[in-house]
């Protein structure tokens, strides 16, 4: 693991709360969708939270892609899950708001996950594939 | 009788955002491990023959599906609840289901460490959002 590597697992933990938390303060602005109103869900992205919302998690899918591309899914899920703890904070330190002990009981168990997962390997090693001999050609791909 | 509805709709809403997320995270993981490091790819041969690549995969593409389906999920579920309950049942949910499918399809070494890591981030993210 490097610093870039390091930056990419920022960007996937802190686009997707902030995105979320943007969609869903549109989507409480354009009401309740029934399930006979489908074709409704499709013009809710024109309302500006929810366009922000999903610029946001584009930005937050690029990282996450980035980031499956040399790491593994149950690793990079619990390791980029830092962002749910940064919400409780800025809720607490950033808005004065009163953080319970539940949560912070919450905020323990999630950075207890994230240490436990990065202090292992990123990606499961495979063992390189018997190459016959005969043929020059053969590589490996695991 | 509203309460009834909107919570069934709700849940309902969960267990889609669930299941589509974990069958695209699972595509998309296979998608960018037969591409490779995409920063090493980028600075090989530059960003257009990376988003070209990443666009040709078809893992990529069924995995995106099954995102879009988990999106428009999401938004039905927030439609009729808040995402106090949304987010964190759905987020936590997917932790453990996402770990028990990398270990069936994609064959990843989910071990004691990545086990308690999953199930230590499931509860903590719901502790942290009730």
């Amino acid at each position: 693991m490097n610093v870039r590597k390091y930056l990419v697992l920022a960007g996937v933990s802190i686009f997707a709360p902030v995105g979320d938390s943007l969609l869903s303060y549109g989507m409480k602005q354009v009401g309740n969708i029934s399930l006979r109103d489908i074709p409704d869900l499709l013009l809710a992205i024109t309302n500006p939270w929810v366009g922000a919302g999903i610029l946001l998690l584009l930005g937050f899918f690029a990282s996450y892609m980035t980031a499956l591309s040399w790491a593994d899914l149950t690793y990079v899920l619990p390791a980029s899950s830092l962002g749910y703890v940064l919400l409780a904070l800025i809720a607490r330190f950033g808005l004065h708001e009163k953080v319970t002990v539940t949560r912070w009981i919450g905020i323990a168990l999630v950075s207890g996950g994230v240490g436990f997962v990065t202090s292992g390997p990123e990606l499961t090693r495979r063992p390189p594939r018997v190459q016959i001999a005969s043929d020059p050609r053969a590589t490996e791909h695991s | 009788m509203r309460h009834a509805i909107s919570n069934r709709n709700a849940w309902l809403a969960i267990l889609a955002v669930v299941l589509s997320s974990s069958a695209g995270d699972v595509l998309l993981s296979r998608a960018m491990k037969q591409i490779g490091d995409l920063g090493r790819l980028r600075a090989r041969r530059g960003l257009l023959f990376l988003i070209l690549t990443v666009l040709r995969n078809r893992y990529f593409l069924l995995g995106v599906g099954c995102m879009a389906v988990s999106f428009y999920s999401l938004l039905f579920g927030l439609s009729w609840n808040d995402v106090s309950l949304i987010g964190p049942a759905a987020a936590s949910l997917t932790f453990v289901a996402n770990a028990i499918a990398a270990k069936i399809f994609l064959h990843e070494r989910v071990d004691g460490r990545r086990w308690a890591a999953a199930l230590l981030v499931a509860s903590g993210v719901v502790l942290i959002a009730i």
